[in-house]
């Protein structure tokens, strides 16, 4: 007759030989069980602190951002707390996306469908393929925009590199920018965290007047109004940097955007 | 398999003595990568060693029942499992620092050191044992990553812990930073020249060599 008892079922189970195959498959099994329900345990109960944690290190860095650029404290002091106004804007169309919020950005990026894959000519930042929908930051002085704070992204030599960027209202004038995401060499490539290289940026000018993006980090100091001063011994660096910014003010990143600004429809 | 003269000389022996990264040369990958400043180092080290504990003592415990034929995926599976809890619990509390772990603390996993310990050690001795191996094993990793990751932090800038000690001529000071500390070909040389200087004291870690180079005969030179 069976044995229904699960103790000493237990029991029987663990004197089995050990090369049997129900203990083998059992072992696993309990085994893979286990463990299953240690790394899930440990996720979901840590996850909302690490995600508080990414909440408050993007908006440190974005704080960061608008008190590095001359004025702009006041500036947001005078208009209000608020101010700053978060939009999801469509980058082929250049407007403010429809159906896409800040809330649902984050499911509407899950989508492959929402992705462009770029060609290599194309792709200077080296993506390989570009969100269709990025969350922009836009102050408005009456109803002209004055300054327009944009994420931009792209390979660096280690790893991506995440940064913002600050555009003052002419969409010409670089107003700051922060990195907020790099894993490049220490001392060498990751000096591009350092805010004293990060205030080179900010009064650069991007296009010239026949509208093609002219910036660049330069190969050592800066000689132009379009260059920023490049860091030694990081040429890879500073070529990702070049790419990542021409590719995301130029026509496959936020060009549209910057076009509608200029002409006064956003 | 158990080393004699009790705990004590378990958990020391792998200190200096016994040594799994400059005897043994286990687990050098993320020795090298993470030692670019000292709290990186140190965060690593004990994420390691505390991995690298508690799979000994899991592994130990259920040693008597663990089938022969599938032993290394399921110690894989611990060490596995473990990390990932230890690499969520740095990004929850340690954020900065994980990130600039990135990926090797998920390496862990595939450290040689930890899968060294369980399969030679821990598989075959009680848990108490087993944890105190892993114990002493994990500190004796610590101690290269720590004098490693002291040297390229204190030459590569200047600092240790990120406090400032050579007053750099960027701040001023007389102390020029030397970039090759902070690029992995540094931690080679530092580490072998750990090993060279380890071995120099201590003769009996000395390899006998596999073979003799041959003596190359007069006619043809």
């Amino acid at each position: 007759m069976a044995d229904l008892n699960p103790i000493s079922a237990w029991k029987r189970f663990l004197a089995l030989p050990n090369e049997s195959r129900t203990k083998t498959i059992g072992m696993a099994f309990i085994v893979a069980v286990v463990c299953a329900v240690l790394v899930n345990g440990a996720t979901v109960i840590l996850r909302p602190i690490q995600q508080q944690n990414r909440a408050a290190e993007q908006q440190m860095r974005l704080e960061a951002l608008i008190s590095a650029i001359p004025g702009m404290r006041e500036l947001i002091d005078e208009a209000g707390g608020d101010a700053l106004t978060t939009v999801v804007i469509d980058l082929d169309a250049g407007q403010a996306a429809r159906d896409v919020t800040p809330e649902t950005l984050e499911a509407a990026l899950q989508d492959p469908g929402n992705w462009t894959t770029l060609s290599p000519a194309q792709d200077i930042a080296g993506l390989g393929a570009r969100p269709d929908y990025a969350q922009v930051y836009i102050l408005r002085d009456g109803e002209e925009v004055s300054l327009a704070i944009l994420p931009i992204a792209g390979a660096g030599y280690n790893g991506t590199i995440r940064a913002m960027l600050a555009l003052h209202g002419d969409m010409n004038t670089i107003a700051g920018l922060s990195v907020i995401e790099q894993s490049e060499t220490p001392g060498l490539g990751a000096r591009i965290e350092e805010p004293a290289w990060q205030l080179g940026f900010a009064g650069k000018r991007v296009m010239d007047d026949s509208g093609t993006v002219r910036f660049s980090v330069a190969r050592g100091p800066a000689s132009s109004e379009y260059e920023v001063d490049g860091i030694t011994g990081a040429t890879r660096t500073s070529n990702a940097m070049t790419g990542i910014v021409r590719f995301w003010l130029g026509p496959d990143g936020y060009g549209p955007f910057i076009q509608a600004v200029r002409k006064g429809e956003f | 398999m158990a080393i004699p003269g009790g705990f004590w000389s378990t958990l020391s022996s792998p200190l200096v003595r016994q040594n799994p990264v400059t005897l043994q040369i286990l687990g050098i990958c993320s020795a090298l990568a993470v030692t670019t400043s000292l709290d990186t180092a140190l965060t690593m080290a004990a994420s390691l060693t505390v991995v690298l504990v508690m799979s000994a003592g899991v592994v130990s415990v259920i040693r008597r029942h663990i089938p022969s034929t599938i032993r290394l995926i399921v110690q894989i599976i611990i060490v596995a499992s473990l990390v990932i809890v230890i690499d969520q619990f740095l990004q929850a509390y340690f954020y900065d620092i994980s990130k600039r772990l990135s990926v090797f603390v998920s390496l862990i996993t595939t450290n040689c050191l930890v899968l060294g310990r369980t399969e030679s050690f821990a598989r075959s001795n009680p848990p108490l044992p087993s944890m105190i191996d892993a114990l002493g094993n994990g500190l004796g990793y610590s101690l290269v990553l720590v004098v490693i990751g002291a040297v390229r932090e204190l030459f590569g800038m200047g600092s240790l812990f990120g406090y400032p000690v050579l007053p750099t001529v960027d701040q001023g000071g007389w102390f020029t930073p030397l970039n090759l500390m902070l690029l992995a070909p540094s931690a080679f040389f530092l580490l072998g020249g750990l090993v060279w200087a380890i071995r120099s004291l201590r003769p009996e870690q000395v390899e006998a060599p596999e073979f003799e180079a041959p003596a190359v005969s007069e006619e043809r030179a």
